[in-house]
């Protein structure tokens, strides 16, 4: 693998926790966001047990997708122009949800302490948006099976990371004199709203190695900084 | 059956309506809120999408066994949300780009899924139905407020026509990038839960 390749998976690494964090900037994952982050360990469980699913199910949507449901990949088996794109949503939901279960079932099994700590989560992953939000931005960003693994890996830190921030920050926000009408749901979407700005400093960050986009860089977003 | 239908629709909307209440269906929605139309398009696909999930299960709901109707579910809600993304692909190809992936992401949002379990599944079919447009309803209606506000505030237009007028940008006005911005949606539904709130559309209880 050349230096070029390294850097580029890094740089989706860092830009899926930071700058386009999956929930901050692309608000996936938020109802579990908001229903589990009162404190930080459960927090702390959620998290991890979503960058554990997300790690194991996009790998395995990226495989379904690449050699059974885009145009042509049924190639081989003589049916050059069946394109079974439009089953790919019905797909990647079941195989979430076979995922989760068989997850559940393997960790009961196996290690029946993590299952105390995680199990309870699982069956709320499966209609995490999150998971299925990353499969589908992996298709739609075009991403190869390395950059897909590294993808699902930032997002879910990223989420994980955002889960976390939010449980200390609620956990301060009980000994503080929030406004009666704005207890609860509001002040936290305010507050995940203030998060949210500032992971946005983390946008001008560049990481691409090739000179054409620092280029870009410079002539379009320092002027645009400028003019305002 | 149609004071009901009327008191079940005040209550999904005002009362106790899904996004400031109950927490539900903000997972795929905020991000489509920078434009007033791409909010309406949305609202209305989650709306046809509750409403219809809703109409199928409550007429199959005796046919259901309990153990697996969370997959029973997910199949009746993915096969229409697929349904909606291929009409959307078909006829109205500039919103399906501009929505991408957050249609399909209906799938996983808690409403549908929440009134399947709550309502659909212990009452008639045409009530669920209703259920689901009242709900859906007061989904987009929250929508519309942030993506009205966003775009008036954000880019000085409504609907792609221009409402703030030149002569005020001559007068050194200028768009608020903030609203364009992610964190924007955050701040304003957090703000407008409290306006919800404040005004006495909670019933009090949560």
């Amino acid at each position: 693998m050349t230096t070029h390749n390294i850097l580029h998976l890094l740089s989706i690494f860092i830009t899926s926790i930071f700058i386009e964090n999956i929930l901050l900037s692309f608000f996936l994952g938020m109802c579990s966001f908001l229903a589990v982050s009162k404190r930080i360990d459960t927090a702390m469980g959620l998290g991890i047990a979503v960058i554990f699913v997300l790690v194991i199910t996009a790998p395995i949507n990226w495989i379904i997708n690449h050699y059974l449901l885009v145009p042509g990949a049924l190639a081989s088996i003589g049916l050059p122009n069946t394109d079974l794109s439009f089953l790919r949503l019905i797909i990647f939901i079941s195989v979430i949800a076979a995922v989760v279960q068989l997850v559940e079932m393997i960790i009961e099994k196996v290690s029946p302490a993590l299952y105390l700590s995680l199990g309870i989560f699982l069956p709320l992953i499966a209609v995490n948006c999150a998971i299925l939000g990353v499969s589908l931005f992996m298709v739609e960003k075009e991403y190869s099976f390395t950059e897909t693994i590294v993808f699902s890996v930032g997002s879910g830190i990223g989420w994980w990371l955002a889960i976390i921030a939010m449980a200390s920050i609620r956990e301060k926000i009980t000994y503080s004199n929030v406004p009666k009408d704005l207890e609860g749901l509001g002040i936290t979407m305010i507050t995940t709203g203030l998060m949210a700005l500032g992971f946005m400093c983390f946008g001008g960050i560049n990481l691409s190695s090739d000179d054409s986009s620092n280029k870009n860089y410079e002539e379009t977003i320092i002027p645009s900084f400028m003019e305002k | 059956m149609l004071a009901q239908i009327k008191k079940n629709m005040y209550e999904s909307i005002w009362k106790s309506n899904p996004i400031a209440f109950q927490v539900l269906g903000v997972c795929s929605a905020l991000a489509v809120t920078v434009k007033l139309e791409d909010s309406l398009v949305m609202g209305i696909a989650l709306m046809l999408v509750v409403a219809f999930s809703n109409f199928t299960l409550s007429s199959i709901r005796h046919y259901i066994p309990n153990r697996i109707r969370i997959i029973v579910e997910l199949a009746v809600i993915s096969s229409l949300v697929n349904v909606i993304d291929e009409l959307l692909l078909a006829f109205y190809f500039d919103m399906s780009k501009a929505l991408s992936v957050f249609v399909s992401l209906i799938i996983t949002n808690c409403i549908v899924m929440g009134r399947a379990e709550a309502f659909a599944l212990a009452n008639t079919p045409l009530l669920s139905f209703w259920d689901g447009i009242g709900n859906g309803m007061g989904y987009a209606v929250i929508l519309a407020m942030i993506g009205s506000l966003r775009e008036i505030f954000g880019s000085g237009s409504l609907l792609g026509v221009q409402v703030i007028p030149s002569f005020l940008f001559d007068l050194g006005y200028v768009n608020n990038g903030l609203m364009l911005i992610p964190p924007a949606a955050f701040i304003l539904l957090g703000l407008i839960i409290w306006t919800f709130k404040a005004l006495g559309g909670a019933n009090g209880d949560n």
